[in-house]
């Protein structure tokens, strides 16, 4: 007896050894995508590193797009946005990418464009509702073809508590000077941590920090082209400038600062402790159901009263179709829904602090996201300076601006330290 | 010795014994192992992989791009198993020798309640720690306040003199149950006689574990030396789950398992690189080898054992 | 027993070991309370007074209600349980095995075979990470709970049989000879010998068990979709997630901790008593 169940057991344990079987029958796993080939629904799965909006599309833009289309299940499966991209390439090689691709803008898609994983929608219905400007991040660099839907981009610039502006009646500042005066004004208070940003998790210093406050600086898209170009360099006295101001922060930053995570700046802020916060446009979404205080927001402050004042209104996010998806027809069906006036509508308006990047009008709801979005009219708009071209090669132009922007905001590096070692990287593999 | 005779054609039931093991494991951990070993000796290009023999170490330990990162985290990982060595081993045989003792009550307790941080996975230990020395919470500066040393308080995660020493710290915290384990395991395993005899001849209790029963241990307080540093210099979760892959602030708690994670998978705006991936995987591979090796001739082969 | 004893030597003998032993009771647990008394908190109180135990006015179950709302746990418990069952069967049965060959029988290659086999000990299987992907993916794996079962399979066997094959050298020769003499097959003798190393084998499973089921490393790479996240991926996912709303996170932290905790309590009196009957002969 014994025997016999010994012998079945080596040999069922051989077979699951030869052929990787299917050793756990009652696993989910078991069932995967070709089984749903039979079943009527479609499920078209949209990956994402948005998982901030998760309960948005769960509650209404897949209802709204299902209200149209009942036969297709859209499935919204976010990773955080750190692993993003490591999970996106993992799976893309592993071929269990989900069908819909959400992309970052210019090289990491385009990469994955040129790895044969995405697939080209030049010719998408719809595609005719975006204009050059919206295409150019998602888009081959010879222009021939667009590998990706644009959704939204985003706007930085400063959140601030209004109760606490008008506790000590401060008023919104215009220029340098006046945002360190309101700074100062809330230091010797003491009541409120004047800013509320961390360099705990790097990024926030670069993306919160350098790239928010820098296009007054370096002039918007001209100092951009002019990084492409080579005709200017990040040791320039504009650059150095950006980093001055940076250095300058510290003090006015919560004690421990240093450990400070992007969420503990979130709940610094929304819990009403800071007073000012270096924004992104995608922040006030978030902030809007935990505030318990009136928020309003204000642009990058300028260097000189009447100075023209340029903002970082970066192509954010887009979505792409898998080239290997099992449901091109359906996937396509989506982006064309996405390319339209009624998610262009849906999107700004529910996922605020995005902006349709759509050429259908919207009008913004939400009175801060309205703020950021009316500075497009004021304002020059530029993109982040490091994404299109400068972060192709080693030294990444990205890291490196993440881990000098905290340095300097640490006071570990000077700002002619910082410049100098972006630029020597750049300098390693780059000519313009 | 042992009864069956060897035969002259090799008897089928060994085969079945050995040949699932085998197989699973020669699938699943040697041939990946080799292959890393291999694709660390080709280039991607254009989708192909290229044999550019030793161009990937080369490029690792020479290029200005990768040299200082490699360094970095090599000496990174040093320090981070340095501090387990100083810190957590002796405190675990501290612990050990504590709860060992027949007098203590309630050891089977203590024994628990020292083991439960093990037990639990980096991504919970890494986040409550976050949170208790988060500045923001205040917990970490709620309790020194408490004893008074309030302002001795730093955000200790995030500054580059003291995130690693904290890391190194925290994961000493998780894991001394192991050492505490194993060492106690030992030190009961000594027949009571021995101690018996010590202590008729006047010996006290301090004598008597440095002098008889430290010794014996010995062999097993290598082998917890050894399985630290291969676990050390193959952590990665820790780090990962407080400070990101960038390993932050400036690099100053990458460790060799973060480097990998990077290299293979790439970040933000970079892509991954699975044969610069797989050469530092290579190279993570010699360094615990030639502990292993240190540890099997260096040390192994001078340590009594006694045989109890 | 031991009257040799001056008796206020002894009573201080008692006393003065457990001051450190209390106080590192202390640090070992406070971390895990606090999360698991804030778990039941409402936002406000978990920053204003993290360290009281939740009142009437405090209690809030927002972050339960929002963990099962927006994340599949149960889903998420039941892969890791099966992964971890599946695993360690596995794990234990070939192990037992394998070790039970190098035991017992002198083939030639015995001892290579043996080296071969505990190599695996003291290089971690992560260093493989890039073929293992390849393989999972060109076997059609990728994404299915078999190829983390697989992978932990190879990643257990070798401390396993390594430490097995030890015990089982020294179980008692006159039992498998008598058997030998009824004509027993080898099988049956394995079968025999077995549960005479169940205290090692118990030692060996909870030693390996618990790195599966907090594994983040594999999951993440191997089975990182909807259907196929374990526990400790499926927290990691839903801390990125809801990192900013507290009641969330501490709730799926408490989550995430409370089985382990459960089957360790369980198990900790059996690996005792299993480790020290190990060393003790």
């Amino acid at each position: 007896m014994r025997t016999k169940l010994f012998v079945f057991l080596v040999l069922a344990s051989l077979v699951l050894s030869a052929c990787g079987g299917t050793s756990a029958p009652e696993a989910p796993a078991a069932e995967e995508a070709p089984a749903a080939e039979e079943m009527e629904k479609v499920t078209l799965t949209i990956e994402s590193w948005r998982n901030d909006d998760l309960a948005l599309w769960q509650d209404v833009i897949i209802p709204a797009f299902n209200a149209h289309y009942p036969d297709i299940e859209v499935i919204f499966a976010p990773s955080a946005p750190a692993e993003y991209n490591g999970i996106l390439s993992t799976k893309l090689e592993g071929g269990t990418a989900g069908d819909l691709i959400t992309a970052r803008p210019f090289d990491n898609s385009l990469l994955l464009f040129e790895a044969g994983y995405l697939a080209d929608v030049t010719n998408l219905d719809g595609m005719e509702n975006f204009g050059d400007a919206a295409r150019s991040a998602w888009i081959t660099d010879d222009g021939s073809a667009v590998f990706a839907v644009p959704m939204a981009s985003v706007i930085h610039g400063f959140i601030y508590n209004k109760d606490a502006f008008a506790e000590l009646g401060l008023e919104t500042p215009e220029t340098v000077d006046e945002f360190y005066a309101v700074l100062d004004a809330f230091a010797a208070d003491g009541t409120y941590t004047p800013l509320g940003i961390g360099t705990s998790d790097l990024w926030e210093a670069a993306t919160m920090g350098f790239q928010n406050i820098g296009p007054n600086y370096w002039k918007g898209e001209e100092g951009r082209q002019g990084l492409i170009a080579g005709t200017e360099k990040l040791t320039d006295p504009q650059y150095i400038a950006v980093f001055d101001e940076l250095a300058k922060w510290g003090p006015y930053l919560a004690s421990g600062y240093e450990a400070q995570t992007y969420p503990d700046s979130q709940n610094l802020f929304t819990l009403g402790q800071a007073a000012i916060y270096p924004a992104g446009s995608w922040d006030i979404g978030t902030f809007n159901p935990l505030v318990d205080f009136e928020m309003g927001a204000f642009k990058p402050p300028v260097v000189a009263a009447g100075d023209t004042c340029y903002i970082s209104d970066h192509t954010d996010i887009a979505l792409a179709m898998n080239a290997a998806t099992a449901h091109p027809e359906e996937a396509q069906t989506f982006l064309t829904w996405l390319a339209s006036a009624e998610f262009a509508d849906i999107y700004t308006n529910n996922v605020t602090g995005f902006y349709s990047l759509s050429n259908h009008a919207v009008d913004v709801a939400d009175p801060v996201a309205a703020d950021f979005l009316s500075w497009r009219g004021e304002c020059e708009s530029t993109i982040r300076n490091s994404y299109q071209i400068l972060s192709r090669g080693e030294p990444n132009l990205e890291n490196e601006l993440w881990a000098v922007s905290a340095n300097v905001i640490n006071g570990t590096q000077t700002s002619e330290e910082a410049a100098a070692q972006l630029q020597d990287g750049l300098d390693s593999w780059y000519t313009p | 010795m042992i009864s069956a005779k060897p035969k002259k054609k090799f008897p089928f039931h060994i085969f079945v014994f050995l040949a699932p093991a085998v197989i699973i494991y020669s699938l699943f951990m040697v041939y990946p192992l080799l292959d890393s070993l291999r694709l660390s000796f080709f280039t991607e290009l254009d989708g192909k992989e290229i044999f550019t023999g030793f161009s990937n170490y080369n490029r690792l330990l020479n290029d200005p791009n990768w040299k200082p990162r490699f360094w970095g985290a090599v000496k990174n990982n040093s320090i981070f198993f340095i501090i387990h060595m100083l810190v957590q081993n002796p405190l675990g045989l501290a612990l050990a020798a504590l709860i060992s003792m027949k007098s203590v009550k309630g050891r089977d307790l203590y024994r628990a309640f020292f083991f439960l941080p093990s037990i639990l996975s980096f991504v919970i230990v890494g986040f409550v720690w976050q949170l208790i020395l988060s500045p923001l919470w205040g917990i970490g500066e709620g309790i020194m306040g408490f004893l008074k040393l309030g302002e001795y308080f730093k955000p200790w995660l995030g500054l580059e003199g003291s995130a690693l020493i904290a890391l190194s710290l925290i994961s000493v915290w998780q894991f001394i149950g192991i050492p505490m384990m194993l060492l106690y395991a030992a030190l009961i395993g000594i027949p009571d006689e021995l101690i018996e005899a010590a202590r008729i001849d006047g010996a006290n209790n301090w004598k008597i574990f440095w002098g008889i029963k430290f010794p014996i241990i010995l062999p097993t307080v290598g082998m917890v030396g050894i399985l630290t540093f291969v676990g050390n210099f193959n952590a990665f979760d820790l780090i990962y789950t407080t400070q990101g892959a960038l390993a932050g602030p400036n690099f100053s708690t990458d460790l060799m398992g973060t480097l990998f994670y990077r290299t293979f998978f790439g970040q933000q705006l970079q892509l991954g690189n699975p044969t610069m991936g797989a050469t530092v995987a290579a190279m993570m591979f010699l360094i615990i080898l030639v502990g292993v090796l240190l540890y099997m001739f260096g040390w192994q082969r001078r340590v009594t054992t006694y045989d109890l | 027993m031991n009257l040799s004893w001056d008796k206020s030597k002894r009573r201080a003998s008692n006393t003065l070991p457990h001051i450190p032993l209390m106080f590192f009771t202390l640090i070992a647990l406070f971390p895990i309370v606090l999360i698991v008394i804030n778990s039941f908190k409402e936002r406000k109180a978990i920053f204003r007074t993290p360290y009281h135990l939740p009142t009437a006015e405090t209690f809030s179950f927002k972050g339960y209600i929002t963990l099962f709302e927006r994340a599949d746990f149960e889903l998420y418990f039941l892969n890791s349980f099966i992964v971890v069952a599946l695993s360690m069967f596995f794990i234990l049965f070939l192990g037992a095995m394998a070790a039970f060959a190098l035991a017992e029988y002198d083939f030639p290659g015995n001892p290579i075979l043996g080296l071969y086999l505990a190599i695996g000990i003291m290089i971690p299987i992560r260093l493989g990470t890039v073929s293992i992907l390849r393989l999972v993916v060109s076997l059609g794996l990728i994404n299915t709970l078999t190829a983390l079962i697989m992978v932990y399979i190879a990643q257990g066997l070798p401390m396993t049989i390594f430490i097995l094959t030890q015990f089982m050298k020294s179980a008692p020769k006159d039992l498998k000879d008598a058997a030998r003499v009824d004509g027993a097959s080898e099988y049956r003798i394995f079968w025999l010998i077995l549960p005479l190393v169940r205290p090692a084998l118990a030692t060996v499973a909870i030693f390996t068990m618990v790195p599966i089921w907090n594994d983040l490393w594999f999951p993440l790479i191997l089975a990182n979709g909807e259907k196929t996240k374990t526990v400790t991926l499926g927290t990691q996912v839903f801390l990125g997630q809801f990192v900013i709303d507290w009641n969330a996170v501490l709730s799926s932290l408490t989550l995430a901790m409370v089985p382990i905790l459960i089957l360790y309590l369980i198990f900790s009196k059996n690996l005792i008593r299993n480790i020290t009957a190990g060393s003790v002969k």
